[in-house]
């Protein structure tokens, strides 16, 4: 049972703070993706559990055993760096049995343990290489193939994929999903790419300045998010806010600023209540506004001047002006629309948000 | 008339490489010159028929000769073989790890300690030899090899750790975390890791040692005083030289014979030099 406890976890550095408190507790066989933006402590963690950074104060557990004091090489983890990190001077082989060597496996084993990852990975043909005769998605696979011969009880991946160009990045995504279905171990894997973390996290954490700001699985991070950093970090195009003053109108709550006037649902009206007459922030993603039509209520429509009109094929974002605001819509690809168009847009009040303009904790 | 672009190129590229060229070359020619011509047209006056300096229709060996067989050259140039090659290898060794260690080891006083010894590479031979012929006369090590052997080091380490302090902090971090959490202790991970990857910094650190000890002047003449004992430069110059007869013949065949080891370990060494080590780690 590989599950991997961190308690109370900190991290200083001489003068930077860059791990507060982390708790974190990941099952076994769990596929945890820590997320963020550049510095927010993530990869710091990470290197904890590795051994590679001293731990300040807190506990970190490996199959319920304290792993504090062990060396990186008594843990049973391996790792995956951003850039790969193969020894240049070994080959494909050498690379990928020496972790083994070191540990003193009988030969014929070490060959087997490299044949069967070599296969899973399909770098048999490339075993007589050096790194420097290969392609990035080849060394990339070198690097996990060297982890994967370990038969860790956890998988550390430092933001493997940063280095691969686009199509490849995709393409490696889905072979890694399938990699961890087919081995089941457990892994924290670490990146600031918003879609890595959604596509392939059994949960997410997200992280800002060495706080954990939320733990769930992808689409609950996604549709409730606990407050407006985690809102506007995952998701692309980012969600839209706009600071709006909550009033009383006739018994309904309205949410107003210049250009919006929209009639809060009621589901979410009882928890407003008592921020009337005051400033919060609204978020609602772009794909959750669509053109107005003739039976949009008048309480859930805004007028916007279309300032930029961009065509993916699969859906067309505009660039709107909303009052003093600009906000971003992702409408259907027939839309017939042009620069300095005005138009109507709704939107869908289940997926409005709100958040309070103080502490940005979701309302 | 002036045609624009060639007329550049000569003025500004050929001109210029081609004086460059000769100049930097014209005294290994003048060497061999030299060591080929024969007495009798070495000491002729210039302005005597037939004064040709820069070549000679009567080349002959018997420079050579006479400096192989009748002074101690052979020994000289053992004796210099085997002090370069010890102080090369004692400051190796020093480099190797003290570049290690300064590079790697986070300890309190790395960056202090880092500039001392770039700090005593830079005190002048010149005037350490004072208080080295001091130390090395209380030890008794006068007139013989060790007392090269063991002061070539001290302007041998720090040029050699500084090198290699250097080149290790080049090679990206990531491997030797890599080596650690495979399986491998600090000093296996140095050992199977980095020193591999370090070997062209290791044989530019050893090439420049080897030159530094084979054509050093100041401490040999100190430090050493009976014939058998002397390296090639020392040995070259004091005993070739009577008073004030110049045998240029066999002066000039000593230079020549005394260069030869460190053009060899120049040209064999860089065409052996370990390719680049890209392929490694990204960009």
């Amino acid at each position: 049972m590989a599950e991997v406890v961190l308690q109370n976890l900190n991290k200083n550095f001489d003068d930077v703070y860059a791990v507060k408190d982390v708790n974190l507790s990941i099952r076994d066989k769990e596929f945890m993706v820590l997320v963020g933006p550049s510095g927010c402590g993530k990869t710091t963690t990470l290197r904890m559990v590795a051994g590679l950074e001293s731990i300040s104060s807190g506990r970190i557990l490996i199959d319920t055993k304290v792993i504090n004091d062990l060396s990186p090489m008594d843990r049973d983890i391996a790792m995956v760096f951003q850039n790969y990190a193969l020894y240049p001077h070994m080959s494909v082989y050498d690379n990928m049995a020496f972790g083994l060597k070191m540990r003193k496996l009988a030969r014929t084993e070490i060959g087997r343990r490299v044949q069967e990852a070599a296969e899973i990975l399909g770098i048999e043909t490339l075993l007589g290489r050096k790194p420097r005769q290969l392609s990035g998605g080849q060394r990339q696979r070198v690097a996990l193939g060297r982890a994967i011969v370990r038969h860790p009880q956890v998988f550390l991946f430092d933001e493997p994929l940063s280095n691969l160009d686009a199509k490849l990045r995709v393409q490696m995504r889905v072979e890694l999903k399938k990699l961890h279905d087919r081995l089941g171990t457990t892994a924290i894997y670490v990146t600031h790419d918003q879609v890595e973390a959604m596509t392939l996290g059994d949960r997410v954490v997200v992280m800002k300045d060495g706080l954990v700001q939320q733990v769930g699985e992808p689409l609950e991070l996604y549709n409730e998010p606990a407050n407006r950093f985690v809102a506007g970090f995952l998701g692309s195009p980012a969600m839209n806010f706009a600071t709006v003053a909550v009033r009383d109108n006739a018994g309904a709550l309205w949410a107003e600023d210049d250009g919006i006037r929209i009639r809060v649902p009621g589901q979410i009206a009882g928890r407003l209540g008592r921020y009337c007459d005051q400033q919060v922030t609204m978020g609602i993603r772009p794909e959750d506004l669509h053109v107005a039509g003739a039976d949009d209520p008048a309480g859930l429509t805004f007028d916007a001047a279309v300032e930029v009109v961009e065509k993916l094929g699969s859906e067309i974002l505009l660039d709107v002006a909303v009052g003093n605001h600009t906000m971003v819509a992702s409408v259907e690809p027939d839309v017939r629309i042009n620069v300095r168009d005005r138009l109507r847009l709704a939107l869908n009040p289940e997926r409005l948000h709100f958040f309070d303009a103080a502490s940005e904790a979701v309302i | 008339m002036i045609e624009g672009a060639t007329w550049r190129r000569w003025v500004f590229f050929y001109v210029p490489l081609t004086s460059f060229v000769v100049l930097l070359l014209f005294p290994f020619y003048w060497m061999v010159i030299t060591t080929l011509r024969p007495d009798r047209e070495l000491y002729r006056p210039w302005n005597s028929v037939n004064y040709n300096p820069f070549w000679t229709w009567h080349p002959t060996l018997s420079h050579i000769r006479d400096l192989l067989t009748q002074t101690l050259f052979t020994t000289w140039l053992m004796n210099t073989m085997i002090i370069a090659l010890s102080a090369t290898a004692i400051s190796l060794f020093c480099g190797l790890l003290g570049g290690y260690a300064l590079s790697r080891l986070q300890f309190r006083f790395a960056g202090l300690l880092g500039t001392a010894i770039f700090i005593t590479y830079l005190v002048p031979q010149t005037l350490l030899f004072i208080p080295l012929a001091d130390i090395i006369r209380n030890f008794h090590l006068g007139d013989s090899r060790w007392a090269l052997i063991l002061t070539y080091p001290t302007f041998l380490i720090p040029f050699c750790t500084w090198l290699m302090m250097g080149y290790f902090k080049s090679i990206p971090k990531e491997l030797e975390e890599c080596a650690r959490i495979d399986g491998a202790a600090r000093w296996k991970a140095m050992v199977y890791i980095i020193f591999p990857i370090a070997i062209p910094g290791i044989l530019s650190a050893g090439i420049f040692a080897f030159t530094l000890s084979w054509n050093e002047f100041l401490y040999a003449l100190v430090f050493l005083s009976s014939p058998g004992e002397k390296t090639v430069p020392v040995g070259v110059t004091s005993e070739l030289i009577r008073g004030d007869v110049f045998y240029w013949g066999e002066l000039m065949a000593g230079a020549l014979l005394g260069s030869i080891p460190v053009a060899f370990v120049y040209s064999f060494f860089v065409e052996h030099y370990v390719a680049s080590v890209t392929g490694s780690v990204k960009g």
